[in-house]
């Protein structure tokens, strides 16, 4: 089965406020999409309801395959060694032995595997949280402001992360205010009617 | 099924690692040491009272954890983590009933023990109160998780926790300590019937307010 992620004319409201409406976009295997917009838009309410957390007011959402969401929160058990707090979702995901392992060298974190997740700083949490997104078998990638706090070379690390993953059929769905290179993703761009 | 194991497994570590289960334990003892100081060094009348005053202070113990049983796991995007993955509210709800039991029920049954010698529970008392208490203490169990559920999201509600949950709690106290007599058996059934109910359907209760608190 290949991944698909698709929104027909999806709305979302939050209390009474429209955040959009009439969304449509449709990505397959290998695609990418670049969500855009400014403070508020709706960019992390929209990866809520294309990872499920949140039903859509009108519309549409098709999905094939399984869902990594990396949101603004870690969800790693601050007191465990950041290793075992891995360990956990890798179990929960079925993840082959060595995942984790492989997940933490590709973000460069692999000396910080015994260290608890309350001492790590913001950047080494933004990258741990990665690494769970790498470490899962998840066709689908729900990036919400993945950079943040993150150095060059990470940023670098977590480009060529989505570009494997996409070169493996995976899909990416990334929200973000800084420049990360995404190439041919498809552009959505949030809260242009809005004053 | 095997994910939903590891749910429980993760609680109760986090509960035994974090000390979160001694806290209603040494809450429960220090009850049972204080009340003789309250009411006396009278034997025959602390053998008469203590079961019940038991009863209270596994019923306020059980409220200790209530905060910290759900609340951390929301804010740092766990229970988010969990719905993505496909568990339901309610197969979560109920996984960390079963951990929240697991890490108070069992330390609570082996304290009643002291606790007993402490207010001179003879030992027919002492058997119905552990009868009572491990039929009952699933239920209190059951009752924190669904409280702990519909505070989500609100500040400072540690007194509402109580409010809350000490009324769905009276028919508990009620036969629980109604069962400590020695013609108890009705009231240990009718124990058994009310915190059947409630374990029932606190997974239900708890699972939709995890729903609603996504929102």
């Amino acid at each position: 089965m290949t991944a698909r992620l698709a929104f027909d004319r999806v709305a979302c409201l939050r209390g009474d406020r429209l955040l959009f409406e009439g969304l449509s976009f449709a990505l397959g295997a290998g695609d990418a999409a670049l969500l855009t917009g400014p403070n508020g838009a709706g960019k992390s309410s929209l990866m809520r309801l294309a990872a499920g957390l949140l039903v859509p007011s009108a519309g549409k959402i098709d999905l094939h395959g399984r869902i990594a969401h990396a949101g603004e929160a870690p969800a790693l058990d601050m007191r465990l060694p950041l290793a075992r707090a891995l360990g956990f979702w890798a179990g929960i995901d079925g993840s082959e032995e060595g995942a984790v392992r492989g997940a933490l060298e590709r973000m460069g974190i692999a000396n910080l595997a015994e260290v608890p997740v309350h001492m790590l700083s913001t950047g080494q949490r933004k990258r741990a949280t990665l690494a769970r997104i790498l470490a899962s078998r998840a066709e689908i990638w729900l990036l919400d402001e993945p950079g943040n706090g993150l150095d060059t070379a990470s940023l670098g690390r977590l480009t060529e992360a989505m570009a494997v993953h996409r070169a493996g059929g995976g899909i990416v769905l990334l929200a973000t205010h800084q420049p990360l290179d995404l190439p041919d993703a498809l552009p959505i761009v949030l809260g242009k009617t809005t004053p | 099924m095997k994910g939903w194991l590891a749910i429980v497994l993760r609680d109760v570590r986090t509960a035994y690692r974090g000390g979160g289960a001694l806290l209603p334990l040494v809450f429960f003892l220090l009850v049972a040491t204080l009340f003789p100081f309250a009411v006396g060094p009278d034997g025959t009348l602390l053998a008469k009272v203590g079961g019940g005053a038991l009863w209270m202070a596994a019923l306020l113990a059980a409220l200790l954890p209530i905060d910290r049983l759900i609340a951390p796991d929301a804010e740092q995007g766990v229970l988010d983590q969990f719905a993505v993955r496909g568990f339901s509210d309610e197969a979560i709800a109920a996984a960390k009933i079963l951990a929240h039991w697991l890490g108070f029920g069992p330390p609570l049954l082996l304290a009643a023990l002291p606790a007993a010698a402490l207010l001179r529970l003879d030992g027919a008392t002492l058997l119905r109160l552990e009868l009572g208490l491990a039929i009952g203490t699933p239920a209190l169990a059951a009752l924190g998780v669904m409280t702990s559920a519909l505070i989500l999201g609100l500040r400072g509600a540690g007194a509402l926790a109580g409010l809350l949950m000490l009324p769905l709690a009276v028919p508990l106290l009620i036969f629980g300590a109604g069962a400590l007599g020695p013609d108890g058996m009705g009231a240990l059934k009718l124990l058994g019937a009310a915190a059947l109910l409630l374990t029932a359907l606190a997974p239900f209760a708890a699972g939709a307010a995890l729903r609603a608190a996504r929102e």
